[in-house]
């Protein structure tokens, strides 16, 4: 049964799986859907899709397959607005449009709403021919027909065509092919356990308890240990605006993957701009008002953190090697130096790359070659990652 | 077997009634997302008093294992009383206790499980419950023992969606997202909590409630429980209905960050 559907939902993107189907037609077989369409649509939603952003995907699907809807004749935003009306004064009932109402299929009523969508160029309420509210006319909103199509408005009779027709979940669609979860299973790589961090003795020592028993002749004396406790510090600092707007989905992707990773023993995300000068920003706006000296961070951060820089490593030479405004005589006279600064202090450093190398321009080029000898580098895929973690632990 | 059709005292949408009816029938468990506050945890409760079976709330915390869930193994306190003497020790079933999953599978009847927020667990946790979930069984290594599910419980999971759960999980679940009640299952909702309101402050609450919801500068939305605090606050103290929209009286209750209630205060005309 509708095997096409389930090619047609994989095919837009839907991760469906036999075990979801054969459940849906165990769910038909037992008479879930309510012998309703509403009820086959809600049926449908509840075991195939498993996330409120491939509702909007799977509402599409349902439409094209079992009503041949294109989803590119959507109402106009303005015909909804008109129809925003719900507290003015109803209009007269006519029963003998009523009756002629009544007398419409339902595929007739479809037919008219198909053509005035076409006609309407303007607001019309109270009336019994166009789209509109509190009237006589078979389409609208807060209406006096008998039968007709609802259009707008909050839904009270919830038929599946045009449940599926609002598209409610439309904000929920997140189109990003790379998957949060992917980042943090690369993420979990970045571990390392140990037994010395200061933590109070709560894990039940079998070895030690053992052996004091048995040289107090059995007398038992049970032994803790402290648990053993990730022990990676980790820094990241992000390349923020610019020529990273482009990166910008993929990059929160893995901000978000690090900040929900809460194996970390301490975790630091500084944002910078282009390269790093003497400052290092706290949010990604790049605020003087909120940041901190990039100096800080290097006395202040001791040398077993692990540094991962996201940036795309593309800027004009004077950017990364001509000297900025207000540099100290014997400081950091430039970008460079002070990723040299930083690869001296840290030695497990990556660098990840959301874009590829420039093949055009040495000018661009130039920025990302010099980067990339000085930090190993790796693109900011979930392979990328992957390599990139291992290589911070072990060097 | 017996239908959910909501409570006296929670009001379900048809949608969420058909998808713990769904989940019931086809003995999956059904998982819940939602914003906060749109009663995810109540409907357990909701669902367990209107089929009269009991409710057992497993709350998962950041530290919480699966195994917690199964059965823990009381090896300290088998010890001492080994050094100790007093009652024999050979019987290891009487160190065996059953954790929230195993109370349900063993319950003489038919239980609901609600195993809440469990995107706060690690990682892998989901994945560690997948086969007991299934087959509604596990086995304890120590007495040899495999716990089964006489009747299988009814399982409700709720998530928060701070953590993506893994995908051969979401796979056995039936999933069912709620939405934020819109006015009209909102009124029914309040007036599920106040009998006797007065009809233009309901109104003038709810208006000014939805208003407040969609300015986009707000970071943390009110929900519904919110905004049942906030209308026993203006009754208790008498508000005047007719200032609700323009003065907004104790916001406090409504919006909880204090830079909600600055961006509110700027942007309210």
């Amino acid at each position: 049964m509708f095997k096409e559907f389930l090619y047609l939902l994989r095919k837009s993107g839907l991760n469906v799986s036999l075990t979801e189907w054969v459940s849906l037609m165990e769910a038909l077989d037992k008479g879930l859907h309510d012998s309703g369409f509403t009820g086959f649509y809600h049926l449908c939603r509840c075991l195939l899709v498993k996330s409120e952003a491939d509702f909007d995907c799977f509402d599409r699907c349902f439409l094209d397959y079992f009503k041949g809807i294109p989803s590119q004749q959507e109402l106009s935003q303005e015909l909804l607005e008109w129809l925003e009306k719900p507290n003015s004064p109803m209009g007269e009932f006519d029963e003998q449009q009523a009756e002629l109402n009544a007398q419409l299929s339902q595929a007739e009523v479809e037919a008219l709403f198909e053509e005035r969508k076409y006609e309407q160029r303007e607001q019309h309420n109270c009336g019994n021919y166009w789209i509109g509210t509190h009237g006589m006319s078979v389409f609208g909103n807060v209406g006096m027909s008998p039968n007709g199509i609802r259009v707008g408005g909050q839904s009270e009779y919830k038929r599946a065509f045009r449940v599926a027709g609002e598209r409610r979940f439309r904000d929920f669609r997140e189109d990003s092919t790379l998957d949060i979860r992917q980042f943090q299973s690369a993420l979990r790589r970045l571990r390392q356990f140990s037994g010395l961090v200061d933590l109070p003795r709560t894990q039940f020592d079998v070895e030690r308890t053992i052996q004091d028993t048995a040289q107090q002749g059995g007398m038992l004396k049970i032994r803790y240990k402290r648990p053993r406790e990730n022990t990676v510090k980790l820094l990241l600092l992000m390349d923020s605006g610019g020529s990273m707007e482009y990166y910008s989905t993929l990059c929160s992707a893995l901000f978000q993957a690090v900040s929900k990773s809460r194996h970390f023993r301490e975790l630091k995300i500084y944002y910078f701009h282009n390269c790093i000068y003497t400052r290092l920003y706290n949010e990604p706006m790049i605020d003087p008002k909120s940041s901190v000296p990039s100096d800080w961070v290097l006395s202040n951060l001791s040398e077993d953190w692990k540094v991962v820089f996201v940036g795309d490593a593309q800027m004009s030479p004077r950017e990364l090697e001509g000297s900025y405004q207000g540099h100290g005589e014997d400081g950091p006279r430039c970008g460079l130096d002070w990723l040299h600064l930083f690869h001296r202090k840290y030695p497990h450093t990556i660098w990840l790359n959301p874009g590829d190398r420039p093949d055009w321009g040495e000018e661009w080029s130039h920025s990302y070659d010099t980067i990339a000898s000085l930090f190993p580098m790796f693109p900011l895929t979930v392979e990328g990652l992957e390599k990139g973690m291992k290589k911070l632990l072990t060097r | 077997m017996d239908k959910f059709k909501g409570s006296q005292d929670y009001v379900v949408s048809e949608e969420l009634m058909r998808a713990v009816n769904i989940a019931m029938v086809l003995q999956k468990p059904l998982l819940l997302k939602g914003e906060p506050g749109t009663g995810k945890t109540m409907l357990a409760e909701a669902i367990a008093a209107a089929l009269k079976k009991e409710l057992m709330i497993w709350n998962i915390k950041s530290t919480t294992k699966a195994q917690d869930g199964l059965y823990v193994y009381d090896v300290v306190r088998r010890l001492y009383d080994s050094q100790f003497g007093g009652d024999s020790v050979d019987n290891i079933e009487k160190y065996v206790k059953l954790g929230k999953l195993g109370d349900a599978f063993t319950h003489r009847e038919q239980a609901i499980l609600l195993i809440d927020e469990i995107d706060k667990a690690d990682l892998e946790f989901p994945n560690d419950l997948l086969w007991e979930l299934d087959r509604m069984e596990f086995y304890i290594p120590e007495t040899g023992r495999t716990v089964k599910a006489g009747q299988r419980p009814v399982v409700i999971i709720t998530s928060n969606a701070e953590k993506e759960l893994p995908d051969a999980f979401l796979r056995r679940c039936v999933f069912h997202y709620i939405e934020f009640p819109d006015k009209e299952l909102m009124t029914q909702i309040i007036r599920v909590h106040f009998s006797n309101l007065d009809e233009s402050l309901l109104t003038q609450a709810l208006n000014a409630f939805y208003r407040i919801r969609q300015l986009p500068q707000i970071r943390k939305k009110p929900s519904t429980s919110e905004i049942i605090d906030w209308i026993q606050a203006l009754i208790h103290e008498g508000a005047d209905p007719g200032q609700i929209i323009s003065e907004l009286p104790y916001l406090g209750v409504l919006l909880k960050k204090n830079e909600d209630i600055d961006t509110l205060r700027r942007n309210w005309r």
